[in-house]
């Protein structure tokens, strides 16, 4: 059940925050960093008006803490950040994998390594889809590709949260953050509010046992069977994969991209077309779980790929992964600090199209 | 017969689970549970209460006492129990940190929801030691003590002096109140579970931050027996951490 209301025109950090607020957010944590600082500055208005919470943290290695206290305590909360920042709650979502607390975390990237710039990259994609912190774990990570995505999968991540006990990471990047473009917001009318009634530490009411939310496991084989429960909700997960795949069916060469690269690779895509050439994009939505099988589908009836990432390649290791027994995939590099054009793309895959 | 006149003086606080303690003997923490336990009790607060348990030998608190608990990362109890505070704010919250926990990796956290005056407790188990970890320096190690890595004794010039964190609470705006007692001696137990007391209350009055420091001996790493544990303490730490209560709101009228 969902209810809509009318257009409206805002950037992609605003679209994320008020995406949160209909999820029924109800706990926010920021720390001030460029280009995300319009979500924390949203909320801290807004999410006090909703009757919620907000704290301008000490740093992002609190800001992420305090979101493992307020999962822990079985409330939606979310927290944002880009790149170096994002670096420093590594610690806390680790914990919160371990300790399988549900809450979304926002990463509008930025250039690096280090202080890099404040332009958009990609570079996060390997701290983002195979665990920025310490020790076995994943998360789900969402990389949405228009404003209109960022407040959907912004809800999403909430549910996927909530229903397996876990971090869920939204993927964007300064780009996303900082475009202006309409959207047609809507809330969920189903949010379960309470649904951390079962584990969540709530206090212990009418005498219930208590609650514990840990990850130290010491006593023999149980962090061995705490890692095979986490690995089997991993899994799980493989049945949620999304991707948006454009003009795929009879296409000789698929550009694959994500995030806001997706985008502008969907627009090289088009003018191929127009001229005739059988281009086609494949724009993975989850990158954990990512697309594999969908990919691999493609691969298989002879289609050639080509990566394209804001990155010196990282997406391109899971789009081998996918299709390595039938395939390969090219590789093209934006390098971070340049900011790309749909003209930009044509001549790598020109060059890919003609086998040079 | 002589049962029928035996008289209970002292038994397990209800809020206490009966299992065998993994302490070391002459252990502080201990004592420092069975203080939080009886006011529990005292207080009617088991059922209302989410605790944050830190890092280091104290991190087991959630096996002692019946109280819902989450586990937070080495110096991060603060923040982890600023986000549940805002999230259930009409439950009792505290933290339970020792000193190598509060005082170094977790500065930063103590010091800004401290300063925040977030409605919640701190519990501060000052053993001058990384217990857990087996006895290395900690920012409240004293001048002239050896410890695993100083083992030539703590010096000023090179490793800094000890640092004084009830002071530097009791400075910061957000504070409601702050106090230092000690766990060696019974008068002064007495005194450390009054202390604890009024940071409860000041919590449940939704007045602002509590923060209760505890001297405490931690006899391995000390090297010495229970007996001259609680001894070191009266001698070499209570002069330089002086006992008392360095900030009550209510007696400087309030600030919030
Ligand atoms: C990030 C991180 N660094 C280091 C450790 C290792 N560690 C565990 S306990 C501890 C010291 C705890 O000392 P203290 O807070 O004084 O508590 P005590 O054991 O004395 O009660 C350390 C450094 C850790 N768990 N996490
Ligand atoms: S090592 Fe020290 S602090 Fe830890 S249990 Fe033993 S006596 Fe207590």
């Amino acid at each position: 059940m969902t209810k809509t209301s009318e257009r409206i025109f805002v950037k992609g950090n605003e679209a994320i925050a008020r995406g949160a607020l209909a999820a029924k957010c109800k706990c926010f944590f920021g720390y001030p960093i460029t280009p995300q600082n319009d979500i924390p500055e949203f909320m801290s208005s807004e999410i006090i008006k909703a009757g919620g919470d907000f704290v301008q943290a000490e740093s992002e290695v609190a800001a992420a803490n305090m979101l493992l206290g307020a999962g822990a305590s079985g409330v939606r909360a979310m927290t944002s950040s880009s790149s170096p920042g994002i670096a420093l709650k590594q610690e806390a979502i680790s914990y919160m994998a371990g300790s399988e607390v549900p809450a979304v975390i926002v990463n509008m990237t930025r250039g690096g390594p280090g202080l890099g710039d404040i332009g958009p990259a990609q570079g996060d994609y390997y701290q983002s889809t195979r665990g920025g912190g310490h020790g076995d774990y994943r998360h789900f990570t969402l990389g949405p590709g228009t404003v209109q995505e960022a407040y959907d999968l912004t809800i999403r991540a909430f549910d996927i949260a909530f229903k397996y006990r876990t971090p869920v990471l939204i993927l964007g990047d300064a780009i996303l953050g900082q475009m202006k473009e309409p959207i047609v917001p809507w809330e969920p009318t189903d949010v379960d509010e309470d649904a951390g009634r079962d584990w969540a530490i709530t206090g212990r009411t009418g005498g219930r046992e208590k609650r514990l939310i840990k990850s130290l496991f010491l006593d023999e084989g149980a962090l061995a069977e705490q890692n095979k429960h986490l690995q089997a909700k991993y899994d799980s997960w493989k049945d949620l994969t999304e991707a948006e795949q454009f003009e795929t069916e009879d296409a000789d060469l698929i550009v694959c991209a994500y995030g806001s690269i997706g985008r502008i690779a969907k627009s090289a895509v088009r003018k191929f077309r127009k001229d005739g050439h059988k281009v086609g994009l494949f724009r993975p939505i989850t990158l954990y779980p990512f697309p594999s099988d969908e990919l691999k589908a493609l691969a298989e009836q002879g289609k050639r790929f080509l990566t394209i990432e804001h990155n010196l390649g990282q997406m391109v290791d899971d789009v081998r992964l996918a299709i390595r027994t039938v395939a390969d995939s090219d590789f093209y590099p934006i390098y971070p600090g340049n900011l790309p054009t749909p003209d930009e793309l044509e001549e790598p895959i020109l060059k890919c199209l003609e086998g040079k | 017969m002589t049962e029928m006149n035996e008289k209970l003086v002292f038994e397990r606080p209800r809020s206490v689970i009966d299992r065998p303690t993994h302490y070391c003997p002459g252990c502080h923490h201990g004592i420092a549970h069975r203080l939080i336990g009886e006011l529990f009790d005292e207080m009617g607060l088991a059922e209302n209460t989410l605790m944050v348990t830190s890092i280091g030998c104290s991190v087991f608190l959630y096996n002692y006492l019946n109280a819902d608990a989450v586990e937070a990362p080495h110096g991060r109890a603060p923040a982890v129990a600023t986000g549940v505070k805002r999230a259930r704010p009409d439950k009792f919250v505290f933290t339970y940190q020792g000193d190598g926990d509060l005082a170094s990796i977790g500065m930063a956290e103590i010091m800004h929801a401290a300063n925040r005056g977030e409605k919640m407790c701190v519990v501060f188990v000052n053993n001058t030691v990384y217990g857990m970890t087996g006895g290395q320096m900690a920012p409240t190690t004293m001048i002239g003590q050896i410890t695993t890595t100083t083992p030539a004794g703590r010096c000023q010039t090179h490793e800094g002096a000890p640092i004084r964190m009830t002071e530097i609470i009791a400075s910061l705006g957000g504070t409601a109140f702050a106090a230092r007692g000690a766990l060696n001696t019974v008068a002064n137990i007495k005194k450390a579970k009054k202390y604890l007391k009024k940071a409860f209350e000041f919590q449940l009055n939704n007045t602002g931050f509590g923060f209760v420091e505890l001297l405490s001996g931690c006899p391995t790493n000390w090297k010495m027996t229970p007996l001259a544990a609680n001894e070191r303490i009266a001698n070499e730490m209570i002069p330089y951490f002086p006992l008392g209560i360095y900030k009550d709101v209510s007696e400087e009228g309030g600030v919030c």
